[in-house]
């Protein structure tokens, strides 16, 4: 088939810059390890705490080393379960200190929820039957908004949660 | 008194017209959806009688991104076989079966969702269920349209027995290979609502694989937003070299991109499901490879349609590196309005590029960008395209004429629509960067300093779907002007013809064994193992959740 002389400085050109930025990408997945969250272990969503990840006393923030948390979370409709305090009533905030390593590992009860700390990277589907996860160093002090953005029901838009990346 | 006149016989018209009252009531009614949201959204509107946010969502997102895209696009599509290659008694009835079962379906969903029992979005994702109506509507729907892609399957059939040896009618291609996608694609679609969710919701079974039928709904969820494109295409190729006065460009190009639209667009559905468990990073990074693909045959198209209006610019006697633009019928709405589309799917294809870069894709997912993104691609790019030949087919068809005022009037509608969508586009776009999330109500996020600074975006999108709104209201008018109150006459229906200086068609172009091979070979390669392992690494299954949607 022909091609104008024009056309094909112009698919050169195109298909050029397109193997070079999906070079860039490849390498950011594959060598930098920079992989969209795409944890594939699996969970009963009926029985969500029979998982050590999700029992209630593992809920919420948890210290595991020098600058290293890991924070679990149930996300139901229209709340994300993040443990209780010493008094027992049901902790609404998460609070870590600016430059610590955080992995979050979230599932659902119910139905399909999304977790997305607005103004960061972290952000992922949470479907029934999966744990997801995502490592971040939380590096910028401030207050952020974790918010569900996965329509999950009528009370959709009421699920979110303060977190804190204060200066210690 | 002036004889009515028209394109196409009486009966086929007939036809035509009845997708066409089907999408145009559509557009008002979703339009109307749309205007109500972003007032929510806004703070300044609290919607009566207990209806819910997410109901108006819901029935804006079937009726315009389901039933008026299918119904304009199944129509048009009759249009151009009927004058292409011809249609015969037996193939219009077949048409009018199809069409009255997507009515019905059609129907059926929506008042299912009217009655406040379907509020589950138009991507129904399971473990959210819908009362088994909702489903079955839009199962019917597709039924419908399957008769309609093998009544045009058909038609070619039949005019290639009767001209052997030669070419198919360009139209008559394209035609066949968005029909050819869309039926490919909506296998997943049906397969996840009749085998899985209607008997879920039925009761028949007690839970649901939610995986499973995601990966089902986007392996034909991105077809979809090509088989909006394609028509949009058909016009760009096809039609509009005509209406400037000129000649297409390559007959063989056209059709390359449209054989490569048919391979790349089918294969790449996890580039929608990027951020989710379950699904292997490197078939995702594959798909995200094939999704690209893409690009290639878009690439072809912008260039023949630059060439085409060069070419045709030059042809007038307009000379200088960018003089030749002053050849094109700027005031004439059946170019302007598809121009304006095909200049905003520079923005729009890039914005695309960007959400499905694998990681990247994190940045925006879910959020209102996407939102932003798609008011682009099908609510400009695709939109302005479909009303650009709605100008010209509707009294072609009626026996009427596109008179100056109604050109006038056409032109102030796509100015309406381009300033109002870049007022609400783009402030879709900047407060998802921000992290405003798509598809939720209006909420202060218990007072969250971050959600403060997304109501200004979204009081900015309020302003923008209001103008939006005057648009629709303007398009709606001229719809039912150009239907029964235009003047009598004859109106052309433009088809343009290949360049002289083209190079033949070659054979292989036609070879439909071939591209069916390689589509079903791509799809089979991109998604047998991950869905195997979907399947294989199951969790148990999902019961439905109806209360929470109420």
């Amino acid at each position: 088939m022909h091609l104008h002389k024009y056309e094909k400085i112009w698919l050169t050109f195109g298909i050029g810059s397109l193997i070079l930025f999906l070079t860039v990408i490849g390498i950011g997945a594959f060598y930098k390890g920079s992989q969209p969250p795409s944890h594939l272990a699996t969970i009963d969503p009926q029985n969500v705490e029979a998982h050590e990840a999700f029992r209630e006393e593992n809920l919420g923030l948890r210290k595991v080393g020098d600058n290293e948390y890991i924070v679990s979370v149930v996300a139901s409709a229209f709340n994300y379960d993040l443990g209780k305090d010493e008094e027992g009533n049901a902790i609404r905030e998460i609070r870590i200190p600016v430059g610590s390593t955080v992995l979050f590992q979230v599932t659902t009860k119910d139905v399909i929820h999304g977790f997305e700390i607005a103004g960061t990277n972290v952000n992922m589907m949470v479907e029934p039957g999966y744990i997801n996860s995502l490592e971040t160093v939380m590096d910028k002090p401030g207050t952020y908004t974790l918010i569900c953005n996965e329509y999950c029901g009528s009370g959709h838009h009421f699920m979110a949660t303060k977190v804190e990346v204060f200066e210690p | 008194m002036i004889k009515n006149s028209v394109a196409l016989n009486k009966l086929d018209s007939k036809l035509v017209m009845a997708h066409m009252y089907v999408a145009f009531i559509s557009l008002f009614i979703g339009g109307l959806m749309g205007l109500l949201q972003t007032l929510v959204r806004s703070g300044t509107l609290v919607l009566p009688f207990g209806i819910s946010y997410y109901q108006l969502l819901t029935v804006h997102g079937v009726i315009l991104a389901l039933v008026l895209t299918t119904f304009f696009i199944i129509g048009f599509q009759f249009a151009l076989m009927s004058k292409t290659v011809g249609m015969s008694d037996k193939q219009r009835d077949s048409a009018w079966f199809g069409f009255w079962i997507m009515l019905f379906g059609t129907v059926t969903t929506a008042i299912t969702i009217l009655l406040g029992k379907a509020n589950v979005l138009y991507t129904f994702y399971a473990p959210l269920k819908a009362y088994p109506t909702f489903y079955i509507g839009l199962a019917l729907v597709v039924v419908g349209s399957w008769i309609g892609c093998f009544t045009n399957f058909r038609q070619l059939y039949v005019w290639k027995k009767k001209h052997p040896g030669e070419k198919s009618p360009l139209l008559a291609f394209m035609v066949v290979i968005n029909m050819l996608l869309w039926f490919i694609a909506t296998l997943g679609v049906a397969a996840t609502v009749i085998i899985q969710l209607i008997p879920w919701s039925l009761g028949m079974v007690d839970t649901v694989n939610v995986l499973v039928s995601r990966t089902l709904f986007w392996y034909f969820g991105h077809p979809l937003v090509y088989f909006w494109l394609l028509p949009a295409y058909m016009a760009w190729y096809a039609i509009i070299p005509k209406i400037i006065g000129g000649k297409i460009f390559s007959d063989s190009l056209a059709r390359l991109a449209f054989v490569l639209f048919l391979m790349f667009s089918i294969p790449v559905g996890f580039h929608h499901q990027l951020t989710e468990p379950g699904i292997d990073p490197v078939w995702k990074f594959i798909q995200v490879v094939l999704t690209f693909m893409v690009i290639i045959p878009s690439l072809l198209t912008a260039f023949s349609m630059f060439a085409t209006f060069e070419v045709t610019g030059r042809s007038k006697g307009y000379t200088g590196l960018f003089g030749w633009l002053k050849g094109l019928p700027w005031k004439d709405v059946r170019f302007f309005a598809p121009m304006v589309g095909m200049i905003t799917f520079i923005p729009a294809g890039t914005g695309g590029i960007i959400n499905a870069s694998n990681q990247m894709n994190q940045v925006v997912h879910n959020t209102i960008w996407v939102t932003g993104h798609f008011h682009l691609t099908v609510g400009t790019t695709v939109i302005l395209t479909f009303f650009g030949i709605s100008y010209w087919l509707i009294p072609s068809l009626t026996g009427r004429k596109l008179t100056k005022k109604i050109n006038t009037l056409g032109m102030i509608q796509t100015i309406v629509w381009a300033f109002g969508m870049s007022i609400m586009s783009g402030s879709m776009h900047i407060a998802g960067l921000l992290g405003a999330p798509r598809r939720s109500s209006y909420s202060t996020y218990g007072g969250s300093e971050q959600a403060t600074e997304w109501i200004g975006y979204q009081i900015a999108q309020a302003i923008g779907g209001s103008i939006l709104f005057i648009g629709i209201i303007l398009m709606v008018y001229i719809f039912f002007y150009m239907v029964f109150a235009a003047p009598k006459g004859q109106e052309e229906f433009p088809i343009a013809e290949v360049s002289e200086d083209a190079e033949p068609t070659p054979k292989f172009l036609e070879n439909w064994k071939l591209w069916i091979g390689i589509t079903v070979a791509l799809i089979l390669f991109a998604y047998t193992i991950p869905f195997l392992d979907i399947i294989h690494h199951s969790p148990p299954g999902s019961p439905g959740f109806d209360k929470i949607i109420r």
